[in-house]
């Protein structure tokens, strides 16, 4: 019995354990609503059906969230994720929209490159801020948050931009080998990050400017590099997702493309077990808290829940899966409700630990 | 004596980490008006069994109890609320508010519902006298020195009316003039009635004030006795559970010959090296092979100069040459591609990353010095931090236990061990033995006389000059932040000549070396 006690401490003290068992109720609760939403067809060769859509629809934050996770765990935040969304979609929209012609791959293709490259010089700048001039890491990208708003305001003068190119609106409607685009765009990034981070050292490394910063330099850590790449990472992951959410509509908003995004990201974080604190990072924490997200949006509208009041439910949701995923929290629980289900050694134990 | 009712009664307590058993039903008792002394190595479970104690964790088994009645904290607030108050081995206080603002946070003194300032500043100045200490208690608590700070943490412990006390070593941090008087508040408090439980790993500390001693080994009660009935000799025996003859053997293996060193190769020279605010200027050199012990009190100024050595801090005066070349030294890395090595005496937050494990902890310097894109095989990771585990014995041996939750002793291990990967050429060693039990003690002097035999050079830093003059070639004396003397280790050199160096700064006998 014992042996199978210690396997259930396992599973249950697993970090993904909270967060999978809150996307699994949620997805219940969609099903228990319209028994067809775990519904899955294959229509011309693509997949169809509410799951599919769900992933299709988080995989801009999941690539937002990723780099967004690289960058909490140096201890940082990079709250100029949402701007670089629009900035990077306002870039290759309008590129685009200039071609003759708009369907060409190579148009696209350099479009991509040229907005690709902006961003890559976005999070250089807050990487420099954070990193060589050492402005803490809120204050210095709260200034491209706002200013580069701005930007992509001025590369769309304001208007937005529509584009009609096929290839284009691949990346955000079309399929790939049955799966939606998107989708396979987001799993090659997070397995690029992945190897990134863990085949090489660097993951290590971040985690311990993360969890050091002071021990880190004197163990001959140029904490200044790896500072600096991080947010060009992120940055460089805040592009991917823009061109994504522009394709997806075909139109690039600098106002409305990506606004919010940081929030929903480092929310995507924490639910997946990174501290705010920096130090350790968990990547596949990371997505699921993305997942979670998606899902709760998806089940609001699903659910026909007044918009007036949907925020209001997502933030109960995210409240009750940050307290579930507390340790303390649980311990409290359990001590709440006394040995009424506890087996007999844990009785035992009970009889002995009488309160003050 | 034992007609009285202890105030604390502690019972058959356990406690179990992952993987470690780090207390097995272990007994402990505390008397009012007493000071007993709670001995062990590092990782016998001294400081878990005051964490049990004070609520900062649960037991698994066992019971306290206090004045007669059962109790389990919640945590140390509700502990202190009843009259059992710790001062932890670092400092756990906010260096960015006042000492007055420290000593009462929390529970600062109200007037019509808002914190009445005057009466917090007058009634901390008070507590501090007591305590003979006259500072500033508007000045930032951080201004102050770590032993100042230490006062201040043990001033807001006893100030909370409290029956026990517990000081986790609050003396490693402290030069002898503050432990004396350390002591002194001690007496005073005990003959108050209040019960202390005393953790340290001096024993003259021990046997200069305490009534009753309680051992502790590998989790396990070894026994309680009264300090009368226990001869120093016997402690350490029931400390290490072995017979203890390696100090004395290293003593007399220190056939150390400060004359042959000293014609080897010169591996560090430094010409006039300083920094303004930090350390005045100083000459130094370093030969292979040589030991060099840095003496001094307290903030004389010993960690300076190791940290200028290793670039931690810029030097902005002054020339340093490696192995014959000049060399610029003002980062760390400058230093670790030169070979020069740093284990700095704050092992917490200068030294290892506590969450990660003890095996990237040991490998850190190294994989940053060949760069992230240049992963350590795993292979090469195993055989290296495997092979480091057993050559210092760092327990519990397992490399994947993040470092937080090793002992303080085999923390410092697992630092030097992360240097020695690195194969460096000059080993900068700041109070490698500090805050740790004897016989880890005796393994890392010994260490370093195996390594200088090899060949490297050992800048050595300790504030116990036993130590210092029994590991050194040359021992260089630091009084207010300036280098007074570098005395070759010969016959003629005992502790009394440092100490008179130390004093009173004997510059004539810095040209015994140069």
């Amino acid at each position: 019995m014992s042996t199978v006690r210690t396997r259930v401490t396992t599973i249950t003290g697993h970090r993904l354990f909270w967060p999978l068992v809150v996307l699994l109720v949620l997805l219940a609760a969609n099903t228990v609503h319209r028994p067809s939403f775990l519904s899955v067809e294959l229509k011309n060769g693509h997949l169809y059906g509410s799951l599919i859509d769900i992933v299709r629809l988080s995989a801009p934050l999941i690539l937002v969230a990723l780099g967004m996770s690289l960058v909490i765990a140096t201890g940082g935040i990079d709250l100029s994720v949402g701007s670089v969304v629009a900035v990077s979609g306002a870039v290759a929209c309008l590129y685009i929209s200039e071609q003759p012609d708009q369907d060409s791959l190579g148009g696209v293709l350099t479009a991509l490159a040229l907005a690709f490259g902006i961003a890559l010089l976005l999070g250089a700048w807050n990487g420099v801020l954070v990193a060589v001039i050492g402005i803490q890491p809120i204050i210095a990208t709260l200034i491209l948050m706002v200013a580069g708003r701005g930007l992509a305001q001025l590369i769309t003068s304001g208007q937005i931009i529509t584009v009609n190119s096929g290839p284009y609106r691949t990346i955000g409607v079309g399929h790939l080998l049955t799966l939606p685009f998107a989708i396979v765009v987001a799993l090659a990034v997070t397995l690029v990050v992945a190897v990134l981070t863990r085949r090489t050292a660097l993951g290590m490394i971040i985690e311990a400017v993360g969890g050091n910063a002071e021990a880190s330099r004197l163990a001959g850590v140029r904490s200044r590099r790896i500072t600096f790449l991080v947010y060009v990472v992120s940055a460089a992951c805040a592009a991917v997702a823009g061109f994504m959410m522009t394709a997806n509509v075909s139109s690039a908003d600098g106002n409305a493309a990506g606004l919010w995004v940081e929030l929903d990201a480092i929310l995507a974080v924490v639910i997946g077990g990174t501290s705010l604190a920096g130090g350790r990072f968990f990547l596949s924490g990371t997505i699921v808290g993305a997942l979670i997200i998606q899902t709760l949006t998806t089940s609001v509208y699903a659910m026909d829940i007044d918009p007036q009041t949907a925020l209001l439910f997502k933030a109960v949701v995210v409240i009750a899966v940050c307290l579930i995923q507390a340790p303390a929290f649980r311990a409290r629980l359990r001590r709440r409700r006394p040995s009424t289900v506890a087996p007999a050694p844990a009785a035992e134990k009970q009889k002995e630990q009488v309160p003050a | 004596m034992s007609q009285r009712h202890p105030v604390l009664t502690m019972t058959a307590i356990s406690k179990l980490f992952p993987g470690v058993r780090a207390l097995d039903g272990v007994d402990f008792r505390l008397f009012p008006g007493e000071v007993h002394a709670l001995m062990g190595e590092n990782g016998a479970g001294k400081s878990t069994l005051i964490k049990v104690l004070t609520g900062v964790y649960d037991t698994d088994a066992g019971t306290v109890t206090l004045d007669g009645a059962q109790v389990s904290f919640a945590g140390p607030m509700q502990a202190t609320a009843a009259g059992v108050s710790t001062v932890y081995q670092e400092v756990n206080l906010c260096p960015n508010l006042s000492v007055a603002e420290n000593i009462f946070i929390g529970r600062e003194p109200r007037r019509l519902g808002v914190v009445d300032w005057r009466e917090t500043r007058r009634r901390a100045q008070a507590l501090l006298a007591r305590l003979d200490l006259h500072i500033d208690v508007t000045e930032l608590l951080g201004s102050y020195s770590l032993a100042v700070q230490q006062m201040v943490a043990i001033a807001r412990a006893v100030d909370v009316r409290a029956r026990v006390l517990i000081l986790d070593e609050p003396t490693s941090s402290l030069d002898a003039d503050e432990v004396a008087q350390l002591l002194r508040v001690m007496r005073q408090l005990r003959d108050e009635g209040i019960a202390i439980l005393f953790v340290t790993h001096f024993l003259d500390q021990v046997y200069a004030i305490a009534d009753r001693i309680t051992v502790l080994r590998n989790g396990r009660l070894v026994g309680e006795y009264l300090t009368a009935d226990l001869p120093q000799i016997a402690l350490v025996e029931k400390m290490i559970g072995k017979e203890l003859d390696a100090l004395e053997r290293l003593d007399s293996e220190a056939g150390r010959d400060p004359a042959a060193v000293a014609a080897g190769k010169a591996l560090v020279e430094a010409d006039g090296l300083g920094r303004a605010g930090s350390v005045a200027p100083f000459s130094l050199t370093i030969h292979q092979g040589e030991v060099v012990g840095l003496a001094g009190l307290l903030g004389s100024g010993r960690t300076e100069v190791a940290r200028l050595l290793f670039g931690a801090d810029r030097a902005d005066r002054g020339r340093l040459t490696v192995a014959g070349r000049p060399a610029a030294v003002r980062t760390p890395v400058a230093a670790i591609e030169r070979d020069i090595a740093f284990c700095s005496e704050n092992r917490r937050t200068e030294g290892l990353v506590g969450e990660l494990t003890v095996r990237e902890n040991i490998i850190l310097a190294m994989q940053a010095a060949r760069g992230w894109l240049r992963p350590v095989p795993r292979r090469r990771q195993d055989e290296l931090v495997q092979r480091w585990i057993e050559a210092l014995s760092i327990r519990p041996a397992d490399p994947d236990m993040p470092v937080r939750n090793l002992s303080g002793g085999n923390q410092q291990k697992v630092l030097l061990a992360r240097w020695l990967i690195t194969e460096p050429r000059l080993l900068i060693l700041d109070e490698p033995t500090r805050g740790i039990d004897i016989g880890a003690k005796t393994e890392i002097q010994r260490l370093v006389a195996e390594l200088s035999d090899g060949g490297m050079a050992v800048l050595f830093i300790s504030a116990e000059l036993e130590e210092v003059l029994r590991l050194s070639h040359t021992v260089a004396v630091m009084r207010d932040r300036q280098m007074v003397a570098q005395l070759a280790n010969d016959d003629s050199l005992d502790a009394d000549r440092v100490m008179r160096a130390i004093a009173s700064g004997a510059q004539q006998e810095g040209l015994e070396k140069a």
